[in-house]
């Protein structure tokens, strides 16, 4: 445990180390506040409370958590450290989930500091607060899946562009994935089975019905195990990978 | 329990490409093993198995006696690895970094802050100690990598090429480390520096192709240069002829070869017919024949000779193979 929090510490404050983390934040939440304001037209609803943030945050997350995961296991191939890393004693395990945990930490860190759109709406209307604390949760959990896949996606290349393409396009699939543009693609040739499994992984359908405030313990599992299969492959990807 | 180190016909094969093909070594306590051969011969290969990196396509590893794969985070945790160039995390600074490796490696807080100070002063990091590690010059760059593999003090040292791109002070401090380490651990290094081998090994082994060619001290290896034995000395221009001729008759002398020193001398050098040693006779035929000689001296050996004749495989010396 005290070595997934070694890493987790070195990698989190990697992520300050150069103006990545700052340039991040910064983007994140200008975008958010665009969204929010002009896109989801906050003041037009005139209602008290955050769903046009949280509607366009899986948008956001497909644009910038692929930012986030692309240097986690890429950079460490490419500039020869993870063959210190991985001769040090600590298990796979311990080094995929401490950098994982480092970039979620992140992510909900960078989430947290939306909290003036919070303080907006309470100051605006009376909104039902814990309808907005659900939302923070659902997204934590989104971003923790996005950031799942994009981990994994790294680990499979050295370079960090490729991976944040990669990355990006895998992120775009999975929130669409319920939608017809997916869709159609594989109703052409797959069997209505495949395509119901398909549609069923649409991070925008799980996310819609916590960040309206219902916690679902279907979503919550759905997040979860697909957190655990994109870190599982990761480790997979690591073994196959670090020699070449 | 004194073999740190042991490897029984380890094989490595990365898809057609055999990496590494049936080495066997062991390393006790008190030894430097050094790994000599060219580029691409197997050498990091075989040291990131031994380290835990890369698993063997087959073969066992035991480290102090005890299988790698059966505990690798045991075996991990006894051995201090400076892989090749040295990799580091560059936004770090040495002191962050040394730190971030204390934490992993489990020492107790004030363990790592004595261990930190002790190694920083002895591989002289002081002055950089907060500067971030890729602005650093490839010489600190790589005392950086020493520092973190000895930090924990273990009792295996794996080191690939820990003197490359370093200038000759630099090497000479970091084989003086070595040499003062060496006494409590069992070292392995990886260089392509003959010299090296001289210098601090107690053992030397060639690896080529994947195969190891030669396992033996640093004075075996030079015993199976042509020069072992061999003795050369220089005279004047106009005597040199005869010299020769003198030379070839001895029957301890099997083949004189001469090259030119400078224009008014000429460098001799007489090889023994069976690898004795024929100084006296030389120097018993010198004085008899009153030649006069301005320097004379016993090859121990060419080692880059040696090294070329057995990994390029025209070995063609009758020295036991192992």
């Amino acid at each position: 445990m005290s070595r997934i929090s070694t890493i987790m510490r070195r990698e989190f404050h990697a992520y300050f180390a150069t103006p990545v983390a700052y340039v991040f934040i910064v983007i994140f939440l200008f975008l958010s506040g665009i969204f929010t304001f002009y896109v989801g037209g906050f003041y037009e609803r005139n209602q008290a409370d955050l769903e046009p943030f949280f509607r366009y945050l899986p948008w956001l997350y497909m644009l910038l958590i692929p930012a986030i995961s692309m240097r986690l296991w890429s950079e460490e191939r490419k500039a020869g450290t993870i063959e210190l890393l991985m001769t040090l004693p600590i298990s796979l395990a311990d080094a995929v989930i401490g950098k994982f945990l480092a970039a979620w930490l992140f992510t909900a860190l960078a989430l947290a500091l939306t909290f003036p759109l919070w303080l907006t709406v309470n100051f605006l209307g009376d909104p039902d607060n814990t309808v907005i604390a659900a939302g923070y949760l659902g997204s934590l959990f989104m971003a923790g899946g996005f950031l799942a896949i994009g981990s994994c996606i790294s680990a499979l290349t050295k370079n960090q562009v490729i991976a944040f393409v990669i990355g990006f396009v895998i992120c775009f699939a999975f929130n669409l994935s319920g939608f017809p543009i997916v869709l159609d693609f594989f109703r052409a040739w797959a069997p209505q089975a495949i395509v119901d499994v398909i549609s069923s992984f649409s991070f925008l359908t799980h996310a819609n019905s916590i960040q309206k405030g219902v916690i679902d313990l279907r979503d919550v599992i759905f997040f979860g195990t697909l957190i655990g299969f994109f870190l599982y492959a990761n480790m997979l990807a690591i073994d196959a990978k670090k020699s070449s | 329990m004194d073999n740190l180190i042991e490897v029984t016909d380890l094989r490595k094969q990365f898809g057609n490409l055999v990496a590494v093909d049936g080495v066997s070594l062991t390393v006790r306590r008190g030894e430097v093993l050094g790994f000599l051969g060219p580029n691409g011969a197997g050498k990091s290969t075989t040291m990131k198995m031994i380290t835990g990196f890369l698993a063997p396509t087959s073969g066992s590893i035991k480290i102090c006696g005890r299988a790698l794969v059966e505990d690798p985070l045991a075996a991990k945790t006894r051995i201090g690895y400076l892989p090749e160039g040295a990799p580091a995390y560059g936004e770090m600074t040495p002191a962050t970094f040394l730190d971030f490796i204390g934490d992993i490696r489990g020492l107790s807080r004030a363990t790592k802050d004595l261990r930190v100070r002790e190694v920083v002063a002895k591989i002289h990091l002081d002055g950089v100690l907060h500067q971030t590690i890729e602005t650093l010059s490839k010489g600190f760059k790589r005392r950086v990598g020493l520092a973190q593999a000895i930090l924990h003090d273990p009792e295996i040292l794996v080191m690939d090429e820990p003197t490359d791109g370093l200038d000759p002070n630099q090497k000479h401090e970091v084989r003086a480390l070595i040499k003062e380490m060496s006494p409590t651990k069992g070292i392995i290094i990886s260089t392509h520096i003959l010299e090296e081998v001289d210098a601090v090994c107690t053992r030397a082994a060639i690896i080529a192709k994947g195969r190891l060619l030669f396992s033996g001290t640093p004075t075996e290896l030079a015993g199976r240069s042509r020069y072992h034995n061999a003795v050369t000395f220089s005279v004047d221009v106009g005597p040199a002829p005869e010299i020769v001729k003198t030379l070839q008759a001895l029957a301890e002398v099997g083949a004189v070869e001469q090259a030119s020193r400078d224009a008014a001398t000429v460098r001799i050098t007489a090889f023994p017919r069976n690898r004795q040693a024929i100084f006296s006779t030389i120097e018993a035929a010198s004085r008899h024949n009153s030649w006069s000689v301005h320097e004379m001296f016993v090859e121990s050996g060419h080692l880059d000779e040696v090294f070329r004749s057995i990994t390029t495989g025209t070995d063609n010396s009758e020295g036991h193979r192992t």
